[in-house]
Order: structure tokens, then sequence, then C-alpha cells
């Protein structure tokens, strides 16, 4: 849900990533944090546990300069990869404006980056959203690792919509700007044809 | 549900008086008003405070504690109330949209603030039924998603 404040003269978009445990979310979020302009960022916020698993969500507020004449501003969320933090997923999800879904391109993760595909889909659903309404880019992380699956065979498994994919090493920041971009594009586009 | 929620130049005026005036009225350090969404809609005080995480996570805390009055079959809590040594943190629903907050600390009480939450939810209520129903009517405000180009998008980058 977006908002916008004629009076603050803001406009206000959430994005969600997505993605199954230790895909690399947290760390995408780290390096915007890190290379975003100080004074057109807020703090970091993590709830973690105690050996940095996220465990409620990642926020990082980000601003993104002015549109006619408005301030445009981006809360972005990560949400907890665990299986068995199903229900706060679904919490952190709602009201998403856009979504970037994370996969580890690790051949060992294939099954993780199906599974948790599909629990997006099913949440969106629950909440009267379609995943191929949305808007939604993919992201095949760790691209670094020896065991990373050709990026023909993830699209092939987990993008039959093509919707925009981007490779990435987040730690080092490769294709993590490039991701939110598109996402933020998309989001935009969305936007126009709502009310 | 929404997507979009519309604050016209108006209401955040009245919003905002709504707001000073509840802290003036309560002794309250701070406060402010969150949509559901996590987003900052108006604060009084809190100039030291980090408001923007405040609200991020003022409105996880309501979909936390949501989703657990759904688990036990109750309605949700419409109040939340955090008690801190020197600072207490009061947290309302308004409308069943918007997120009411109130720092205070030992200058006012839970009974005072308590009292003029209610006063000011029901003003602040009215004020957003009428936002809802603005933001419906054909003539209301273009909206500035309307006039977004490629262009600008790009641009947002390039800085
Ligand atoms: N080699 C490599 N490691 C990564 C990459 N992205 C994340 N990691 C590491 O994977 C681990 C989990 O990352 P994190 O961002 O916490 O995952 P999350 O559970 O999705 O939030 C951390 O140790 C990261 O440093 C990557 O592209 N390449
Ligand atoms: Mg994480």
């Amino acid at each position: 849900m977006s908002t916008v404040n004629f009076g603050s003269r803001e406009l206000y978009l959430k994005v969600v990533y997505y993605g199954p445990g230790l895909c690399g979310k947290t760390t995408n979020l780290h390096y915007l944090y890190s290379k975003w302009p100080k004074n057109e960022r807020g703090n970091m916020v993590s709830l973690a546990t105690e050996t940095e698993r996220t465990l409620f969500f990642d926020f990082l507020p980000l601003s993104l300069g002015e549109i006619r004449g408005f301030k445009t501003k981006f809360g972005l969320y990560t949400v907890p990869g665990q299986v068995f933090y199903d229900a706060t997923r679904k919490l952190v999800l709602r009201n998403a404006d856009g979504v970037i879904f994370v996969a580890d391109s690790q051949a060992e993760r294939m099954d993780a980056n199906l599974e948790s595909l599909d629990n997006l889909s099913d949440h969106l659903a629950e909440s009267k959203l379609a995943l191929d309404k949305m808007p939604f880019v993919l992201q095949y992380n760790k691209r670094d690792l020896p065991s990373a699956l050709p990026v023909s065979e993830l699209s092939a498994a987990l993008n039959p919509r093509k919707v925009p994919e981007f490779e990435a090493v987040a730690p080092t920041g490769a294709g993590v700007l490039e991701t939110l971009k598109a996402a933020v594009r998309l989001v935009f586009n969305d936007q126009k044809n709502k009310k | 549900m929404a997507q979009q929620m519309v604050m016209y130049d108006q209401e955040f005026q009245q919003i905002s008086a709504v707001c000073d005036r509840l802290a003036r009225e309560a002794s309250a350090k701070v406060v402010f008003l969150v949509d559901k969404n996590g987003q900052l809609i108006a604060t009084h005080g809190g100039e030291n405070l980090d408001t923007t995480s405040l609200a991020s996570l003022t409105a996880g805390n309501i979909a936390a504690t949501g989703g657990i009055a759904k688990l036990i079959d109750e309605k949700e809590f419409s109040q939340i109330f955090h008690e801190g040594q020197r600072d207490n943190v009061h947290i309302n629903i308004v409308g069943g949209r918007v997120i009411l907050v109130v720092i205070f600390d030992n200058r006012s009480s839970l009974g005072l603030v308590r009292l003029r939450v209610k006063k000011a939810s029901e003003e602040l209520s009215k004020i957003f039924d009428l936002l809802l129903k603005k933001a419906d009517q054909p003539g209301a405000a273009e909206s500035p998603f309307a006039e977004i180009s490629d262009e600008d998008i790009d641009k947002l980058f390039t800085d």
C-alpha cells in the first residue's frame, strides 16, 4: 500500500526482499546501507537472533530524490527465510508494493528456492494478491560460489513469467543496485494504474 | 484494502493539530501517527529520536500482536502499553487503520494518557473517514504517480 502525502509532499512505497534462509537478503540491504548517501537514508533496523539470523525483519528506509515535486521514499524490508517463521513472513509481506525474490544460486539450495517461491505465492493469494500481478523481480545471488547453477537453469525453474532477472554477488554489491532499480521501475509503473 | 493511501494538505494540517494538542493535554513527550504500513504520517516532538525506525517497528509490533490476537481468537488488541524505567509507550489503533503512539514519562500518567488518547482517536477517526471519502471522489487531486514518466524514474538513480 503506497502513501501519497500532499501535506509533506512525499511518496512512500514498500518493497520486500523474499527468499529462502541465507540466500543473501540481509546482505543486499547491508550493501545498500553502506553505499547510500548518509543524508538520504535512515538507520537500518535488524530484528535478528543472537546468531544474526533474521527473526522478524530488517528495515532500511531510503530516499530516492524527487519526482514531480514529491520526495520519494522507499521502505525496504527483508523477511526471515527459515521455514518455521512463516507467520512473521506473512506479516512483513503485507502491504508490499513490490517484491524482490533473492534466489540462492547453489545447486543444493534449489529445493529451498522453489519452496520459498511457492510460499510467496501462497501468502499473496491469501491476501487476494497474485504474484503475476505484483511488481516482481528475481535476483540470482551467490554467483561467485563454485556450485552455482547456470543462470539458464535457474531461470527455467524459477522464472517462467520472464520477469526482470539479475545475477548478483551481494557482499561485493554486484547486481544489488540493478535489482533494486528494476523493482523501483516496476513499482512506479504499477502505481500509475492504481487508485 | 485500499492500495493507496492519499493524504491531502488540509487533513494533514488537521491531523498534525490533533497530535500537537494531544501532546499538550496528555503532557506527553512525543506523539506520532503511523500507517499500518510503517510510514510516519505526523509527529509532535521526537526531534532527537529516530522516528522513521520507530514508525516501522511500531507497525511491526501491531502486526505481531494482531497475529497473536488472531491465533487466540481475539479481535485485535486495540491498545498496547510498554512500561519503561523512565519512559512509557502507549500504542493505540485508530479506526482500524492507523496507529497512534504516545511516549510519556512520570510528568504524566497512564490514566491521563488513556483519557486524552480516547478523545484524540475519535477526532482522528473522523478525519480519516473524510479522507477516504475524499480520495474516492472522481475530482480528487490527481495522484502524482499518474504523471511519472520513464525519464523521471531514470533520473532517480543518476544523482
Ligand atoms: N559467497 C557468497 N556469500 C554470500 C553472498 N550473499 C550472501 N552471502 C553470505 O551468506 C550468508 C547469509 O546471508 P544473509 O544476507 O544473512 O542471508 P538472509 O538469510 O537471506 O538474510 C552470509 O554469511 C553472507 O555473507 C554471495 O553472493 N556470495
Ligand atoms: Mg536475513
